[in-house]
C-alpha cells in the first residue's frame, strides 16, 4: 500500500528514509510540534517550496532542461488565484476557479514556449526562458492598475480560513483550533498530492522516457521517441504544479507581489535547493527545499551572532555577516555541482558518479 | 554516361536568394526608417535613434564577448554579467580616485581618466577571466547543464563578493566634466556621452573585425569555430587559444561594464545580471556565436528599445522579447547561424 503511494520509488536509503519521514512528521504535526507564528509560517512554506522545487526538479534532474522561467508559472499560478480571490471576493469557488485558470494560462504558456524553442538545443531554451521571465516581471510590475504593481495585492481568503474562524472552542494541546490551521492542513495536503504525483509521473512510462531524453536524445529519438514532444510536455507539466504551488503560497500568505513570486533571487533559490538536494531524484527536493529554508529563516540568526563575535577582524567580519548568507551557498552550489552532482540524497544513497 | 553529367556545376544563386542572404544588413536601417515614420517628429527621432545606437554599441561590447566564447568552444557563460559588474565598480573605484582629473572641463584629461579607468577595469576581469576559466569552467567543458549550473554559481558568488568588498549599496557617479549635457546637432539634443559611446563601439566592431578576418589568430579563432578538431589535429592548441579568447572576452564585458556604469550614473553588484537579460536577446537574434550578427542584433534592440520607450514606455522591454521572438521565426538559428545546432 505505502509502496502504491510512493509509486515503488523508495528512497534507497536508510537514513534518507528517516530524514524525509522526520520532515513529512514535523509537517504533518507542525502546528502542534513547534507552536508559534513563525515556525508555522516555515512550515507552510518548506511545503509550499517542497512541491515547487520538485517540478523543477522534472524539469531539470529527469529531463535534463534548464529554464529560468520556473518562478514566472510560480506567479502566474500566485496571481490567478490573487487577482480571481481579489475580484470577485473572498469565496471558495473564486479561489478554485482562480487556481485553474492560473494553472491553465501556464500551461498555455508553456506550451508555447516549449515548442518555440526547444527545436533547437537545451541551452538555448535557458537563455529564452531567462529573457522571457525577466521581460515578464517588469511587465507585471509595469501594469499596476491591474496587478498592483510593485505593491502586490493584498486580498481577503475564505473566511474558514483565517484566524478569525474558531472550528471548536476548546485547545488541542494549547493550540488553537482556527482557520489559519486549516489553511495550513488545505496547505499541507494539497503539497503532498502534488508530490506524490509528481514521483508517479517520474515513475510511469512516460518519465522513464524522460531520463532517455535526458541521457541519450539522439538515441531516444532514433528508438522512435518523438523528443521534442516529451520535452515540451515535462515543460507543461512542470509549469502546471509550479502555477499551483504559486496558488498555495497566494492562499498562505493573503498577499501576492513581484517580490514573493516572480524574482530572479527565488529562481536562484530554487536552482540551489534542486542541486543542493540532489538532481534527478524527487527525494532531493524535499532535503534541498527543507535544508534551505531552515537556513534562509534561522541560520542569518547564527551569522549574526558569528559576525559579532569576530566584529574586531575586518574582512572575516564581512564574509560571515548575516546578509551574505548566500556568498556560502554559492559556494557550496558550485562545489556540490563538481563533487556531488547527485546531491545530498545522492551521497546519501552511496552513489559514486 | 557522359562527360557533361558529372562535371560539377556552379549554379548561380537566384538574385532573391542573394538577397535574402543579406537581408539581416538591411534590418537596421529598415527599422530606423520606421521608427521616423513612427514618431514624426525628426529631431527626437534623431536624438531616439543616437540614443539608441549608443545603448546597442555598448550592449554589443558586452555581447560580443559571450557570442565568440559560445561559438569556439560551445560554453555559455551565464556568469557574463559578472564581469560586467566587476568591471563598472573597478572603474568607478578608479574614476572616483582620479577625481581630480575628471572635475575639470579639459577634455584630455576627462578622456584619459576615463581611458585609464577602463583599462583597470579591463586588466581586473581579464584576471577575473582567466580564474574563472581555470577553476569554474574547465572542469566542465563539454557538459551544457554543468556550465550553466556553475557559471550561474560564479555570478552568484561574484554579486556577493562585490557586496563584501564595496558594500552592499548602489554607488553613484558623476560623468566627467566634458562629457555632461548634450550638444544640439540639426536641432535635437544629443548627449555628449552617447557620442562617445557610439564611437567607442563603431571602434570596437571594426577592430574586432580586422583581428577576425586579416590576422592570424583571427584565423584560428574563425577555424576554430568552424572544426574545433580539425584545428587541433593541424597542431594548434586550441584550449591555450580559447583561454585567452576568454579573457579577452571577459575583459570586453569589463569595458562594457565602465561604459553601461557611466551611461546610468549608478552602478548596483545586480547590474550585471540585469543587463545580460538584453546581452542574451542580442546574442539569440544575431545567431550563437556570430560576431556580425551580434551587432546587427545590438543595434536592433538598442534603437527599439528606445524607440518603444518614446512611443509606448510600458512596453518597452517586452518590445525586444517581441523582436527576438520575430526573428526566430523567421530564421530559427538567429540572423547568421555559425555554430551549428548541436
Amino acid at each position: 500500500m505505502l509502496v502504491r503511494i510512493i509509486s515503488g520509488d523508495m528512497p534507497r536509503s536508510r537514513l534518507l528514509s528517516l530524514i524525509v519521514l522526520v520532515i513529512g512528521f514535523s509537517l504533518l504535526f507542525a502546528p502542534f510540534l513547534f507552536p508559534g507564528i513563525k515556525s508555522l509560517d516555515t512550515a507552510a512554506r518548506i511545503a509550499i517550496f517542497i512541491v515547487l522545487v520538485a517540478s523543477y526538479d522534472l524539469l531539470l534532474g529527469y529531463t535534463g532542461i534548464v529554464s529560468f522561467a520556473h518562478t514566472m508559472f510560480y506567479g502566474i499560478g500566485a496571481y490567478g488565484t490573487a487577482l480571481a480571490l481579489d475580484a470577485w471576493g473572498p469565496s471558495f469557488w473564486a479561489m478554485g476557479l482562480g487556481t485553474l485558470l492560473g494553472a491553465l494560462v501556464a500551461a498555455v504558456l508553456a506550451l508555447l514556449i516549449g515548442l518555440f524553442s526547444l527545436r533547437v538545443r537545451a541551452i538555448f531554451f535557458a537563455m529564452v526562458t531567462l529573457a522571457i521571465a525577466s521581460a515578464f516581471a517588469v511587465l507585471v510590475s509595469q501594469m499596476s492598475a491591474f496587478t498592483g504593481g510593485e505593491d502586490g495585492l493584498t486580498y481577503r481568503i475564505p473566511r474558514e480560513l483565517t484566524p478569525a474562524f474558531r472550528l471548536m472552542t476548546d485547545k488541542i494541546l494549547d493550540v488553537s483550533i482556527n482557520g489559519r490551521l486549516l489553511a495550513y492542513y488545505l496547505i499541507f495536503f494539497c503539497a503532498l498530492v502534488l508530490f506524490l504525483v509528481l514521483l508517479r509521473i517520474v515513475n510511469s512510462p512516460f518519465g522513464t522516457t524522460l531520463k532517455a531524453v535526458r541521457d541519450n536524445s539522439f538515441r531516444a529519438e532514433a528508438i522512435g521517441y518523438r523528443v521534442i514532444w516529451y520535452r515540451t510536455g515535462a515543460t507543461v507539466l512542470s509549469a502546471v504544479v509550479a502555477a499551483l504551488a504559486g496558488s498555495l503560497l497566494a492562499i498562505w500568505l493573503r498577499y501576492t507581489g513581484p517580490a514573493t513570486t516572480l524574482s530572479m533571487e527565488i529562481m536562484i533559490n530554487i536552482l540551489l535547493m534542486v542541486v543542493i538536494g540532489g538532481m534527478g531524484t524527487m527525494y532531493g527536493a524535499v532535503v534541498g527545499a527543507t535544508i534551505f529554508i531552515l537556513a534562509q529563516t534561522y541560520l542569518q540568526d547564527l551569522m549574526g551572532i558569528a559576525s559579532k563575535a569576530t566584529d574586531g577582524i575586518p574582512l572575516l567580519s564581512e564574509l560571515i555577516a548575516p546578509e551574505r548568507w548566500l556568498l556560502w551557498l554559492g559556494v557550496l552550489f558550485i562545489l556540490s555541482v563538481y563533487f556531488f552532482p547527485t546531491g545530498i540524497v545522492g551521497r546519501l544513497r552511496g552513489e559514486v558518479k | 554516361m557522359s562527360d557533361e553529367r558529372i562535371r560539377p556545376r556552379f549554379d548561380e544563386l537566384s538574385f532573391s536568394q542573394r538577397l535574402g542572404e543579406h537581408a539581416p544588413l538591411l534590418l537596421a536601417p529598415v527599422l530606423a526608417v520606421l521608427g521616423l515614420i513612427a514618431i514624426g517628429d525628426p529631431t527626437t527621432w534623431l536624438t531616439l535613434t543616437v540614443a539608441g545606437l549608443a545603448m546597442g554599441l555598448m550592449i554589443f561590447i558586452m555581447a560580443s564577448g559571450l557570442t565568440i566564447v559560445f561559438g569556439l568552444m560551445d560554453v555559455i557563460n551565464f556568469g557574463h554579467g559578472a564581469f560586467v559588474a566587476v568591471g563598472a565598480f573597478v572603474g568607478v573605484t578608479v574614476l572616483s580616485l582620479l577625481s581630480g582629473w575628471t572635475g575639470t572641463p579639459d577634455i584630455v584629461m576627462n578622456i584619459s581618466a576615463i581611458l585609464l579607468a577602463i583599462l583597470a577595469a579591463m586588466i581586473a576581469t581579464g584576471a577575473m577571466g582567466w580564474l574563472f576559466e581555470r577553476v569554474i569552467v574547465m572542469p566542465v567543458y563539454g557538459f551544457h547543464l554543468k556550465q550553466i549550473l556553475v557559471t550561474m554559481g560564479g555570478l552568484i558568488v561574484t554579486e556577493q563578493l562585490i557586496h563584501v568588498i564595496w558594500g552592499p549599496d548602489a554607488l553613484h557617479i558623476a560623468r566627467p566634466e566634458t562629457l555632461q549635457g548634450s550638444v544640439i546637432v540639426f536641432g535635437a539634443a544629443i548627449e555628449k556621452y552617447r557620442i562617445l559611446a557610439v564611437a567607442v563601439g563603431l571602434a570596437l566592431f571594426f577592430a574586432m573585425r580586422h583581428v577576425l578576418r586579416k590576422t592570424r589568430i583571427g584565423l584560428l579563432v574563425r577555424a576554430g569555430v568552424e572544426n574545433g578538431e580539425m584545428v587541433e589535429a593541424l597542431g594548434y592548441r586550441i584550449k591555450a587559444l580559447f583561454l585567452w579568447v576568454f579573457v579577452a572576452g571577459s575583459a570586453l564585458a569589463g569595458l562594457g561594464g565602465v561604459m553601461w556604469g557611466l551611461y546610468q550614473e549608478t552602478i548596483t553588484a545586480q547590474m550585471g545580471s540585469e543587463i545580460m537579460v538584453l546581452v542574451f536577446v542580442v546574442v539569440i537574434i544575431g545567431g550563437l556565436g556570430s560576431v556580425e550578427g551580434c551587432f546587427i542584433g545590438a543595434l536592433l534592440v538598442g534603437l527599439l528599445a528606445n524607440y518603444a520607450a518614446f512611443l509606448a514606455p510600458k512596453v518597452a522591454l517586452v518590445s525586444t522579447i517581441a523582436l527576438m521572438v520575430a526573428v526566430l521565426m523567421w530564421r530559427p538559428q538567429g540572423l547568421y547561424p555559425v555554430v551549428k545546432a548541436k
